[in-house]
C-alpha cells in the first residue's frame, strides 16, 4: 500500500512568507484540491460572527441605562420594518419612521435643538451595542462644551441612515448624527458608521451626508473618530450645509 | 397592447409587454421591492402562460422603454439583424424554448442566431425556462473571445485572479496575486477592484501587474477595474492598459448614473483597441453587471430587474469584449435575497448573454447580510460550470478583504476543474506546466516551484 501522504498544512504553503503584507487569506495550503479543514472551519466562525452581527438586536434598556451619564432623555423609537427579513428586503421601510415613533417625537418640545444623536441597528446592533456609547463619552461632552443644545438621545430599531432624516425633521434639528452598525464583513462583525446631515430632511441622499466608516476598537478608535466628527460637525454649522461640499473642502476624510 | 389570460374564473389582464416580462420573472426581492412582481403564484403563471404565446415579432415592434427616451432601446432595434432573426420569426416566446431544447438546435445554429435576438426576447424565454433548461441551452454555447489566451473553448473553464487590498498596498497584492497563480488562477485576467480611482494609484498597479507578467511571461491579460474616464486618461499617459473596464446598466439613465454613455464606451473602446497589445486576439473590453443595478439607481422604467440586465448585455455585445461578469450576489438581499434567488439569477444571466453571443463569466458570490452561504455558492458554482460558464472570480480563501464580501476562492477553481474535467485556457495551461505549478495531467504539483515567489522581491516598487 502507498504511503500516505502528510497534508499540506498552512505552514508548510511556501506562500506563507508573504502573510505579513496582506490580511487575506493566502497561504492556507490544501488538501486534494480543497481548503483544509482548520482553514474552512476559521472562514465558518468568521460568517457565523458576520450572521448573528445581522440578527444581534438592538439592546435599548442598556443602552438606555448606559446613556444616563449625558443627562439626555433617551427615546425608544421603531422604523416600519416590523422584524429583521422585513428589513433585509425592504430598504424603505427601514428608513421610515413608525406611526407610533412620529407621534413620540411630536409631543417632544424642539425649540432651538442644535443636534440630534440617533443610535440605529443598521445592519449589526452588535456594532452600536458595543461601541455607540464609548464614542459618545468622547463626543457629547465636546458638543456640550461647544454650546450646541441637544435633542434627547433616540434609539431606532430596524433603521436606516435615511431614518436621521425623519427623525431630525420631526425635531426640528439643525443636523442629525447617527450611529449605524455597518454591513457586517467576515473580519469586523462590530463595524459601527457615523453619518452626519445638516438641515435633515426626508428625500435626501447620501451625498447629502458625510460618513466616519469602519469606528470600532480593531478600526478605527473612538477618539479620532469623535474628532473626525466634531471637526465636521463644527464646518457644517459654520457653512450651513454637509456631504459632497462638506468632504471636497476639508480635505479630513481622504484616508479610507 | 393588453394581454390576458384566464384560469376558472379569473382572468388576469397585464397592460403591456414590460408588465408582461415583470409578472412572469420568477419571484425575487427587487421586484418586490419596485412594486413590480406578481402578487400571487397563480398570476405569475398567468403570465407565464400568456408570455409563452407572445409572437417573438412583438418584441421587435413594442419597445419597453420608448425608442425616443433611450439610448440602449435605439442600440437594441438599430443593431438587430433581421437576416439571423428570420430563422425563429414565426415563433412564439414558448416555441422558442422548446426549439432551443432541441438537439438539432446546435451550436453553430445558436452562434449564428446570436445578433438575431433581442435582449427582450432572451429575457422572455427565459422566464418560461426551468434551471436546468437554462443550462441545458447555454452548454451548447461556445463563445470564444481572445487576447493573450483564449477563454471561453469547450472544456476550458477560466478564472479572474481578484487580488484586491483595502489599500492598494503593492506588497499586499502582489502576495495575493503569486499566490493565486501558484494555484493556477489568473487565466481570464489579473483584475484589481482599486480603493480609489485616483490615475496614479491605479497606474502604479497596472504597472505592478505588468512587470509580473513580462517578467515570467505570462500568458494573460491585466486590468484595473476603475472608472472608464480614468482608464482613458491613462491610455493618455501611455500607462500599460490591457483591457478597459467599466461596470454597465441596461438602461440610459443607469449608466448616466455610472458616469458613462454610449460615446463614451465608443471612445474608450477605440482608444483601447488602439494599443494594441493583445498578441493573438483584439478583445480589449471588461464589462461588469448585475442584477438590480437600475433599480438601485432609481432607473428601471417599471422594467424588471432581469430584463434590465439582459439589456446591458446589448451595450456589451456592441464592443466585442473579452470578458463579461455578473455580480450575482454582491448587490444584497434586497435585490436577491436568498440562496436560491441568487442561484437562478445567476443561472439566468449566464444563459442570456450566452445566447446573445457574450464570452459570460460569473461572480458566483454573497454578502453577509443575505441568506447565503458556502453550500450554495457550492451548489451555484456546480452548476455553471455545468453549463460551461467562461470564468469565475478567484480570490484567496474566498474572502474579498476590500469589497468585503465572499466570492470563489483558487481552491473553488481547482475543485471545478477537477470534477468536471476542466482545463485552463491553453495557452496558460502550457504556461502553468512549464512553470513546474502544474503537471501534464493539469493537477498542480505536490511542491510548486518557487521561481514566482523568487521574483516577487523585484516586484517591490512604487
Amino acid at each position: 500500500m502507498d504511503e500516505i501522504e502528510p497534508l499540506q498544512q498552512p505552514e508548510g504553503d511556501p506562500i506563507s512568507v508573504l502573510k505579513e503584507f496582506t490580511a487575506a487569506r493566502i497561504g492556507i495550503g490544501r488538501t486534494g484540491t480543497s481548503i483544509p479543514l482548520k482553514q474552512s472551519l476559521a472562514f465558518k466562525l468568521a460568517h457565523a460572527h458576520a450572521r448573528d452581527a445581522v440578527y444581534s438586536e438592538l439592546d435599548m434598556d442598556k443602552l438606555s441605562d448606559e446613556l444616563q451619564q449625558f443627562d439626555l432623555p433617551v427615546l425608544q423609537l421603531h422604523s416600519q420594518a416590523a422584524y429583521r427579513e422585513q428589513y433585509l428586503q425592504r430598504p424603505d421601510l427601514g428608513r421610515q419612521l413608525s406611526e407610533e415613533s412620529i407621534s413620540q417625537l411630536t409631543d417632544q418640545p424642539t425649540k432651538g435643538i442644535d443636534i440630534v444623536i440617533i443610535i440605529a441597528d443598521g445592519l449589526s446592533a452588535t456594532a452600536v451595542n458595543s461601541n455607540a456609547v464609548a464614542l459618545l463619552k468622547v463626543l457629547t461632552p465636546q458638543l456640550q462644551a461647544a454650546g450646541l443644545k441637544l435633542a434627547p438621545i433616540c434609539l431606532v430599531k430596524q433603521g436606516r441612515v435615511a431614518i436621521a432624516d425623519d427623525v431630525g425633521m420631526y425635531l426640528n434639528a439643525k443636523l442629525s448624527l447617527i450611529l449605524i452598525g455597518e454591513r457586517p464583513g467576515l473580519s469586523s462583525a462590530d463595524s459601527m458608521g457615523a453619518y452626519l446631515t445638516f438641515n435633515p430632511q426626508p428625500g435626501l441622499t447620501d451625498e447629502s451626508r458625510n460618513c466616519i466608516s469602519n469606528i470600532r476598537p480593531h478600526g478605527l478608535h473612538f477618539k479620532p473618530a469623535a474628532k473626525k466628527i466634531f471637526y465636521l460637525i463644527q464646518e457644517a454649522f459654520k457653512r450651513k450645509l454637509s456631504g459632497v461640499g462638506l468632504k471636497d473642502n476639508a480635505g479630513l476624510l481622504s484616508e479610507p | 397592447m393588453a394581454y390576458h389570460h384566464t384560469i376558472g374564473k379569473k382572468t388576469y389582464r397585464f397592460n403591456d409587454l414590460k408588465t408582461l416580462l415583470a409578472k412572469a420573472s420568477p419571484h425575487r426581492s427587487g421586484d418586490v421591492l419596485a412594486g413590480l412582481a406578481a402578487e400571487s403564484y397563480e398570476e405569475r403563471v398567468a403570465a407565464q402562460i400568456t408570455l409563452a404565446d407572445v409572437p417573438l415579432k412583438v418584441f421587435l415592434n413594442e419597445a419597453i422603454i420608448p425608442y425616443e427616451k433611450d439610448e440602449i432601446t435605439r442600440l437594441i432595434i438599430d443593431s438587430h439583424n433581421d437576416t439571423a432573426f428570420g430563422l425563429i420569426s414565426s415563433l412564439t416566446v414558448g416555441e422558442f424554448r422548446d426549439w432551443l431544447l432541441k438537439e438539432e438546435t446546435d451550436t453553430l445554429t445558436l452562434k449564428n442566431l446570436a445578433l438575431g435576438i433581442t435582449p427582450e426576447i432572451a429575457a422572455a424565454v427565459s422566464k418560461l425556462m426551468r434551471n436546468q433548461d437554462l443550462i441545458a441551452v447555454a452548454k451548447k454555447c461556445e463563445v470564444i473571445s481572445s487576447f493573450r489566451d483564449t477563454i471561453g473553448l469547450k472544456g476550458h473553464f477560466s478564472t479572474r485572479l481578484q487580488p484586491n487590498h483595502p489599500t492598494d498596498d503593492p506588497k499586499g497584492i502582489a502576495a495575493s496575486m503569486i499566490d493565486g497563480l501558484l494555484y493556477g488562477s489568473g487565466d481570464a485576467v489579473i483584475g484589481i477592484n482599486p480603493a480609489t480611482d485616483s490615475p496614479a494609484e491605479v497606474n502604479n498597479l497596472l504597472l505592478l501587474i505588468d512587470t509580473l507578467r513580462q517578467q515570467f511571461d505570462i500568458p494573460t491579460q491585466s486590468c484595473v477595474l476603475c472608472h472608464v474616464t480614468t482608464t482613458l486618461e491613462l491610455i493618455n499617459q501611455g500607462a500599460p492598459v490591457d483591457l478597459c473596464f467599466q461596470s454597465i446598466g441596461g438602461t440610459e439613465q443607469s449608466n448616466t448614473s455610472f458616469g458613462i454613455s454610449l460615446d463614451l464606451l465608443d471612445e474608450a473602446y477605440q482608444a483601447t483597441l488602439s494599443l494594441n497589445r493583445g498578441t493573438i486576439g483584439n478583445n480589449v473590453m471588461y464589462f461588469e453587471t448585475g442584477q438590480g443595478s437600475e433599480l438601485s439607481a432609481n432607473a428601471h422604467h417599471g422594467v424588471d430587474q432581469q430584463t434590465c440586465e439582459v439589456r446591458a448585455y446589448a451595450v456589451a455585445r456592441k464592443y466585442k469584449p473579452l470578458l463579461v461578469n455578473t455580480v450575482v450576489g454582491f448587490i444584497g438581499p434586497e435585490y436577491l435575497y436568498d440562496g436560491k434567488q441568487i442561484i437562478r439569477a445567476a443561472l439566468e444571466d449566464h444563459f442570456c448573454g450566452k445566447l446573445l453571443g457574450l464570452p459570460m463569466g460569473v461572480d458566483v458570490c454573497y454578502t453577509n447580510h443575505a441568506e447565503a452561504d458556502q453550500d450554495d455558492m457550492d451548489n451555484l458554482l456546480t452548476l455553471l460550470g455545468v453549463a460551461g460558464c467562461n470564468f469565475v472570480m478567484g480570490i484567496p480563501g474566498s474572502d474579498d478583504i476590500m469589497l468585503n464580501y465572499q466570492s470563489t476562492s483558487f481552491h473553488d477553481a481547482l475543485y471545478l476543474r477537477n470534477v468536471l474535467g476542466l482545463r485552463a485556457a491553453p495557452e496558460f495551461e502550457a504556461w502553468l506546466m512549464k512553470q513546474g505549478i502544474m503537471d501534464t495531467q493539469g493537477k498542480l504539483m505536490p511542491k510548486p516551484d518557487q521561481r514566482l515567489l523568487k521574483g516577487i522581491k523585484e516586484l517591490w516598487m512604487k
